[in-house]
């Protein structure tokens, strides 16, 4: 047990939890006002029910000893997992540490489907997705599975999180089909504060993301958070730059995506690459996004907050670069493409590819099976009203005029009051 | 002229517009309202708090035009903003003493004319 590696992966716990309010802010933003709350939800909720699921079963199916494809059931309701040594921190640590990433992931996919998936069907998505589809895929790579065993290098889950999530969004978009008014009138964001202050708080939370994944306070560490903070630096100015020969004007979103796709770039690589050529994938990272983000806004597909672009393009990107840019003078163990070990770029494509095929069906699956209980698609006039009334009771930007208080021992929901809260008292009104 | 005034709800605004455009009705004012038409309320409810929300948001519109033009204004809102359920809204047709536009000059029909459309007499 060392002290200082106890120290900066519970600090890490903490800051990777954060990337899942940020990610709320992030999202929350970027869609209409009457639907902020619902996206926003679609992310807290994953802290609670991706959690708590973790904690019962998706840790044992991904970390517990099992086959090369998925985990065992010996660590499910947390059994066996003690204030013992694993690595140089106790098991309990490493287990949190990993939960936060679990919670992310599924929160990521929401992206895809805000604005009109029915809240209950999403809870169920999320569940089934966190135990099918996250746990295995973290298993081959962190948890001793197949893609481990063949070399794979991806230091804080490029393939894991983002290639899975990305997929998985493109699959859930098109699945659900778009919103009611899509390709008729424009989705504005209707704060856009909102999604700066999500991008600087992931961007920090990034930190616990990447450089925790070295499990310990060291110089694989150090590299990753140094990555972590520069590679995103030249994404987002390539990405500017592109925003100002396309439209002549740097934009904040664009200046937010850019960052972000970035991030997500250097997550497998973190630890892997020198610093100076982080900024070389940082920068290149930005060009597939950018286009991708571009392409995707013609077609029919209504990826609504574009998670296959950021993250599935990014992370695919990422993944690759990793195998090009590795170092072993940096990381002691695996050179990539450009130190002659070209083999490296085939293992990571292998990884890939293999996340999107399963991803893919995967996901497809867990939907259909969730709709088969419940339907994806709100009720068109609940889309129409906003997610954040139908679905919640709530609104993000409340008036108070004709709000009457209903006192506990009238229940409003099994006796409605037809009389307007201006009658005279002792008035029926004209009902 | 008359004074054509819409109250919509307000998910209908966007469908409500399109099919104004198609009657070629082009100027028009909205005004985002609060009303109560009769609706069942909805019911929030904040921590240990239940409202009820007693007036809905609408959307007010104002459409000046000549008397040939109130018929497909109407229709035009009528068969857009319609879903059936109470409070889908009213429209009031008010008979206009004077216009102006501030532009020209302009008096009366001549200046509830679109500008781009030849004046029908």
């Amino acid at each position: 047990m060392n002290s200082a590696d106890v120290g900066w992966m519970m600090a890490s716990t903490a800051l990777v939890l954060l990337m899942t309010p940020a990610l709320a802010f992030f999202y929350g933003g970027l869609v209409r006002s009457k639907n902020a709350l619902n996206t926003m939800m679609m992310s807290f909720v994953a802290l609670g029910a991706a959690g708590l699921l973790w904690a019962m079963a998706g840790y044992s199916l991904a970390f517990s000893p099992g086959g090369p494809f998925i985990g065992g059931l010996t660590h499910t309701l947390l059994r066996g997992v003690t204030l013992d040594v694993k690595g140089t921190i106790p098991h309990v640590l490493f287990m949190a540490y990993q939960g936060t990433f679990a919670i992310i992931t599924v929160a990521l996919i929401s992206g895809a489907v805000i604005e009109r998936m029915r809240f209950s069907a999403y809870l169920l998505f999320l569940m089934l997705w966190s135990l099918l589809v996250y746990s295995p895929v973290a298993h081959w790579v962190w948890g001793g599975g197949w893609l481990a065993s063949i070399g794979v290098l991806d230091f804080a889950g490029g393939t894991v999180v983002h290639v899975n999530a990305g997929i998985a969004a493109f699959v859930a978009a098109a699945v659900l089909g778009q919103r009611k008014d899509f390709a008729r009138q424009a989705f504005l964001p209707h704060n856009v504060p909102f999604v700066l202050l999500g991008t600087g708080l992931l961007w920090f939370g990034w930190f616990g993301f990447n450089a925790g994944s070295a499990l310990g306070a060291n110089a694989s560490a150090a590299l990753a958070f140094t990555t972590t903070m520069f590679a995103p630096a030249a994404t987002m100015v390539v990405w500017t730059l592109l925003d100002l020969w396309r439209t002549r004007k740097a934009t904040a979103i664009g200046s937010a995506t850019g960052i972000v796709v970035g991030l997500v770039a250097i997550t497998p690589a973190a630890g892997f690459v020198s610093p100076i050529m982080a900024i070389v994938l940082g920068a290149l990272a930005a060009f597939p996004s950018y286009f991708a983000l571009l392409y995707r806004a013609r077609t029919k597909l209504d990826d609504s907050l574009d998670v296959l672009s950021a993250h599935g393009v990014g992370g695919i990107t990422g993944a690759l670069l990793t195998g090009v840019f590795a170092d072993k003078a940096w990381n002691g163990t695996t050179d990539g493409l450009i130190y002659g070990h070209a083999a490296q770029l085939g293992i990571q494509a292998l990884s890939v590819v293999v996340t999107m095929a399963y991803s893919a069906v995967a996901t497809f699956m867990v939907l259909k099976a969730v709709n088969a209980i419940v339907p994806l698609r709100a009720d068109r006039s609940d889309e129409g009203l906003g997610m954040d009334v139908s679905q919640h009771g709530e609104e993000a930007y409340a008036e108070s005029d004709g709000a009457i208080l209903v006192l506990p021992n009238r229940d409003a929901r099994t006796a409605p009051d037809r009389t307007p809260s201006w009658a005279p008292a002792g008035q029926g009104g004209q009902s | 002229m008359k004074l054509v005034v819409a109250i919509i709800r307000r998910e209908r605004l966007n469908d409500v517009l399109e099919e104004l455009f198609k009657s070629d009705v082009q100027g028009l004012s909205i005004t985002r309202v609060q009303g109560h038409g009769g609706e069942v309320e909805h019911v929030e409810t904040y921590r240990g708090t239940t409202v009820k929300m007693d007036l809905s948001e609408k959307v007010r519109l104002d459409i000046g035009v000549s008397n040939h033009f109130v018929e497909p204004t109407v229709n035009a809102i009528m068969h857009a903003a319609r879903t059936g359920a109470v409070g889908d809204g009213k429209i009031f047709v008010l008979p206009v003493e004077k216009v102006y536009r501030i532009r020209t000059g302009e008096e009366d029909q001549a200046a509830v004319t679109p500008v781009s459309v030849p004046a029908h007499s």
